[in-house]
């Protein structure tokens, strides 16, 4: 069985390569695959090349952009940070690809940063992440904190009439950034400092006995207490299990978690979490018919009935629509044409609605928030009234409260500071 | 209360509110003024036969089942905002006989049918299909497709309702346990109707344990509303040395003041009185804070002890410095997985049957390395490191080719799941006092090996002095196999464990390597003693600093630590004596 699964696969991987050598003859718009195919990431970003992948064949069979055939170029940057920004210069320089889908980690973006920027390039970024940025190379498809973070606190603090916090993160910018956030937002709301707790722990942690117990006895003041986690990767697995193993349910302690889904979700037993929560633009639960078909596609694509679809992979899809609608709309791959065509684009979210690409180079989305369910899925218990536009620069932080990103004329900048109206030059 | 009935009844604890497969019958009742014809019929025909139940629940009281199957019949298609008073509804025209209902809609097993919106309790079969009956009269309905029946949502909120719910209804069963976290449960949500309840069972209740409890719950309930000082102050008296969380909050909120600088409480002796209890409480809660503390310590250490014991035999005795330790945890791992997938069935043994599996399959990979590579790089210890290191890529390559990426699932055995509850502050969860037990087990099983077979005489004495090892006769090729597969194998084990307590995927060795010469350095190489005492002081010493530290740093004061002590003693906290370490 496996054999066969191999055999398949080494046969698709050698036409693969005859075709892309017959199409590398033809005039070609290549697009560049930037996520880490080995090492810590790989369990996460693997999916999502398979997704630009899948995108761009469908693309192919529909006859291609401007009347050529997309060409990806796929590299690994083995989850090694500064070797993300090795890859981007050989796919822009060396390749000369017109696009490049990729990133997942926000170090591994800021790696790619200075080279985008420098060489001019075009990356779409498919995670939730932290905000605090706004490049002109650079389009943001997954959630800024106000896409996410904030609309999941005021849920718990509204619908679960929650008290106490605890802010528990994996040590690195994303969750720094995002409870630095939070905490100002809590604060502001009134939440006393007591009320607080802030836990940081390395990646791939995984005794998590003491920090539970500090949980458990935090959580036992008498008032209602939530976890607010940015606990990132696999370190997820033995947190909830020993949240499991102590006895702390959801309905005691719900654990909010940002970056939890359905792929991470398909490698643990799911029967202690049931209950606990977590907040994205994107479930393979709801029902509309735009996700039904992009969930059978994706099965078919993967041949594997049991593959889970995820909000980085909507972000992706939402993205790489986006991109090939604008490239028909200006009529060229131009880096800074396309750049403007796609401000202001629609595409259809999966989830019902559309999603809008703002001046900002975030998008408008819903936000939903689901509950873990005993088949590793989440159901829906609240979403909000429509889309939320992606904010770039935090209310809450006292250093970037003024600023605004803006990249249509007369503005064109990423962070412009409207007291002063001065762009101070940063990400440009 | 004794240690083992305890462990029974935590086990039972956990079990009950999410047992998927409810007994229509529910809880056997005790005598109650408010008894009802069905629920006597049910205490009589307890220990029969469902069939049997059945009957006699069709002859009891018909109207209380029409009024019951009227008011659950609302939960067909109902919205999660009008469930909470559907609730109400069913509990009030059922009582105890919505127990079963009330349980599995708890689980999550409460469906109804999409052709006549029957309320159906569910049980998953093997082929994936659904077991279906009656959630009124349990009568069974026979087995139908997913796409027949249709879920009763459930969120947090109702859970909570749910469970207290039960709790309401449980407060008078037979079944002590039960008994014990329907009172558990009550006394964090105290309400007038509630505490009328208690009262009323505290009058028949037997058990030490649940009295108790209701006894506090009660206590605190006078404490809040009753104004005579030498009422309260008898209340008190019961709620002296609880370490209720509840018990607790309720005396701080005696002694402490509020915004305006006021006494929350007016009546100053009750609040010295209630300060001077609430200091002994956290006394208590400090002692087991300690104790808790000792054991995540201790927990820890036995994990470091398990990965580093292996490494022991092959870089401690041997010499070897194998960066491929890691991986060959990795392959005992995934041994584990392997069994739960072959033996689907029998989840409770896989680990029984996946330790020596593991020891074997890690043992002859371990084998093979030193046949193949090490064996001919006999004492080029930087040669050695490297080809090592370049083996742990290559096996992990080969897992990510034949699993693929991901990590997979293994599954906890029920018995390693949960927790051995002491008292409600402290407990110890049952995966890490296995591990623990099963660490020590594993030292005292290698240094029975090492110190009386003739296997573990021919291993110390290569270690010691090859070339008069094999002057004497002794196959010195032979036995350095042997003691390599022996430490692989041994790693192969600590995967077995360590599956039980992180994820199973390429890169588990990888995270363990640096911990596992960590500990057999600063024991001292060659020395199974300072492995144990190495990898248990550095467990606990790690543990006491997190606290104040946080995890980051109290890992890396470790390793400082470490890198100091290395300086005075640079051959560990036991270093080899005699000639045989020069």
């Amino acid at each position: 069985m496996k054999m066969k699964k191999l055999m398949s696969k080494a046969v698709l991987a050698v036409g693969g390569c005859v075709l892309s050598m017959t199409l590398q003859a033809a005039d070609t718009i290549k697009v560049g695959v930037l996520h880490s195919l080995s090492g810590t990431m790989a369990i996460s970003e693997t999916t999502l090349k398979d997704t630009v992948l899948m995108m761009i064949e469908e693309q192919n069979k529909k006859g291609g952009l401007l009347g050529k055939q997309l060409e990806p170029v796929v590299v690994d940057p083995a989850s090694n940070w500064p070797l993300f920004a090795e890859k981007t210069r050989e796919l822009l320089s060396k390749e000369k690809v017109d696009v490049i889908f990729g990133c997942w980690t926000s170090v591994s973006r800021k790696s790619v940063l200075p080279v985008i920027e420098e060489l001019n390039g075009l990356l779409f970024y498919p995670v939730q992440y932290e905000g605090e940025e706004s490049s002109k190379n650079v389009f943001y498809t997954g959630a800024a904190p106000n896409q996410q973070a904030i609309p999941a606190v005021d849920y718990l603090m509204n619908d679960l009439e929650v008290e106490r916090w605890v802010l528990a993160g994996t040590d690195y910018v994303y969750p720094r950034t995002t409870n630095k956030i939070l905490e100002a937002y809590l604060k502001a709301k009134g939440v006393a400092d007591k009320d607080i707790m802030i836990n940081y722990t390395p990646f791939g942690h995984s005794d998590w006995q003491s920090i539970v117990s500090d949980i458990k006895k935090f959580g036992s003041a008498g008032k209602k207490t939530a976890v607010v986690s940015t606990v990132n990767g696999d370190a997820n697995v033995p947190f909830y299990k020993e949240l499991g193993n102590q006895g702390v349910s959801a309905e005691d302690i719900p654990v909010m978690a940002f970056s939890v889904g359905e792929e991470e979700l398909s490698g643990i037993d799911t029967r202690p979490l049931v209950g606990h929560l977590a907040a994205w633009n994107y479930f393979q639960s709801v029902e509309s018919e735009e996700n039904d078909a992009f969930i059978e596609r994706w099965k078919a694509y993967i041949k594997d009935d049991k593959r889970v679809t995820n909000d980085p992979m909507e972000a992706t899809y939402i993205g790489f629509n986006m991109w090939a609608a604008a490239v028909e709309k200006a009529g060229t791959t131009d880096v800074d044409a396309v750049e403007q065509a796609i401000i202001g684009m629609t595409s259809p979210n999966l989830t019902g609605g559309t999603a809008v690409m703002n001046r900002n180079h975030h998008l408008s989305k819903p936000v939903l928030i689901g509950e873990i369910q005993a088949d590793g899925q989440f159901e829906v218990v609240w979403e909000t009234m429509g889309v939320v536009p992606g904010d770039a620069w935090s209310d809450f932080l006292p250093g970037s409260k003024d600023l605004v990103a803006d990249w249509v004329a007369p503005i064109r900048c990423g962070n412009f500071n409207a007291r002063t109206a001065k762009c101070s030059g940063q990400n440009l | 209360m004794d240690g083992g009935s305890d462990a029974a009844q935590t086990d039972k604890l956990r079990l009950c509110p999410k047992a998927t497969d409810v007994d229509p019958t529910g809880p056997m009742k005790r005598v109650r003024t408010t008894q009802t014809v069905l629920s006597l019929a049910q205490r009589c025909l307890s220990g029969l036969l469902l069939l049997v139940v059945m009957v006699a629940a069709s002859w009891a009281d018909a109207t209380g089942v029409v009024a019951l199957r009227e008011a659950s019949q609302a939960l067909a298609g109902a919205s999660l905002r009008q469930v909470p008073v559907i609730v109400e509804h069913i509990e009030a025209a059922g009582k105890e006989s919505a127990l079963p209902l009330f349980e599995a809609m708890l689980a999550g097993n409460l469906y109804y049918q999409r052709a006549d919106n029957r309320i159906v309790i569910t049980r998953q079969t093997e082929g994936g299909d659904y077991a279906i009956r009656d959630a009124v009269t349990g009568e069974s309905l026979g087995v139908v497709a997913k796409k027949s029946i249709r879920k009763v949502k459930v969120n947090n909120r109702l859970r909570s309702q749910l469970r207290a719910t039960i709790a309401r209804l449980t407060l008078f069963s037979a079944n002590v346990s039960w008994r014990k976290s329907a009172a558990t449960n009550l006394l964090n949500n105290l309400s007038a109707d509630n505490v009328a309840l208690l009262q009323e069972a505290r009058a028949v209740e037997s058990d030490a344990g649940v009295a108790e409890l209701i006894d506090t719950a009660l206590a605190l309930h006078t404490l809040k509303t009753s104004t005579d000082r030498k009422i309260r102050l008898r209340a008190l008296e019961v709620l002296d040395g609880s370490l209720q969380p509840t018990v607790r909050n309720q005396l701080l909120n005696l002694t402490e003041v509020d915004a305006q600088g006021q006494y929350r409480e007016a009546d100053a002796v009750v609040r010295t009185r209630a300060a001077r209890f609430l200091a002994r409480i956290d006394g208590k809660i400090k002692f087991f804070g300690f104790l808790e503390t000792l054991f995540f310590g201790l927990s820890l250490g036995s994990v470091l002890l398990l990965i580093a014991i292996g490494l022991a035999i092959t870089f401690g005795v041997m010499g070897v410095i194998n960066m491929a330790h890691g991986e060959l945890m990795m392959l005992g791992a995934y041994t584990t997985y392997v069994v739960q997938l072959l033996l689907p069935n029998h989840l409770e043994y896989s680990l029984l049957i996946a330790v020596p599996a593991a020891f074997l399959v890690s043992g002859s990979v371990g084998i093979l390395i030193e046949r193949s590579v090490i064996r001919f790089l006999h004492g080029r210890p930087l040669e050695t490191l490297l080809a090592t290191f370049g083996i742990s890529l290559i096996l992990q390559q080969t897992v990510r080719s034949v699993f693929s990426p991901l990590n997979r699932q293994v599954a906890t055995p029920e018995w390693m799941s949960g927790s051995l509850e002491i008292n409600s502050i402290f407990s110890l969860t049952y995966n890490r006092l296995y591990i623990f037990l099963f660490a020590l087990l594993l030292f005292c099983a290698l240094q029975l090996v090492l110190n009386h077979t003739s296997l573990g005489l021919n291993v110390r004495a290569v270690s010691q002095n090859r070339d008069m090892a094999r002057a004497i006769g002794i196959r010195t090729d032979w036995v350095d196999a042997l003691t390599f597969g022996l430490g692989s194998g041994i790693a192969g084990i600590a995967g077995v464990a360590l599956s039980q307590l992180t994820n199973v995927g390429p890169n588990l060795g990888q995270a363990y390597i640096i911990d596992s010469f960590m500990v057999v350095v600063f024991g001292g190489v060659g020395n199974l003693w300072g492995t144990l005492v190495g990898g248990l002081s550095l467990g606990v010493a790690n543990k006491f600093l997190e606290p104040t530290t946080g995890a980051v740093l109290a890992k890396i004061l470790v390793l400082v630590f470490i890198v100091l002590f290395i300086q005075k003693r640079p051959r560990g906290l036991f270093p080899q004596q005699g000639r045989a370490a020069e």
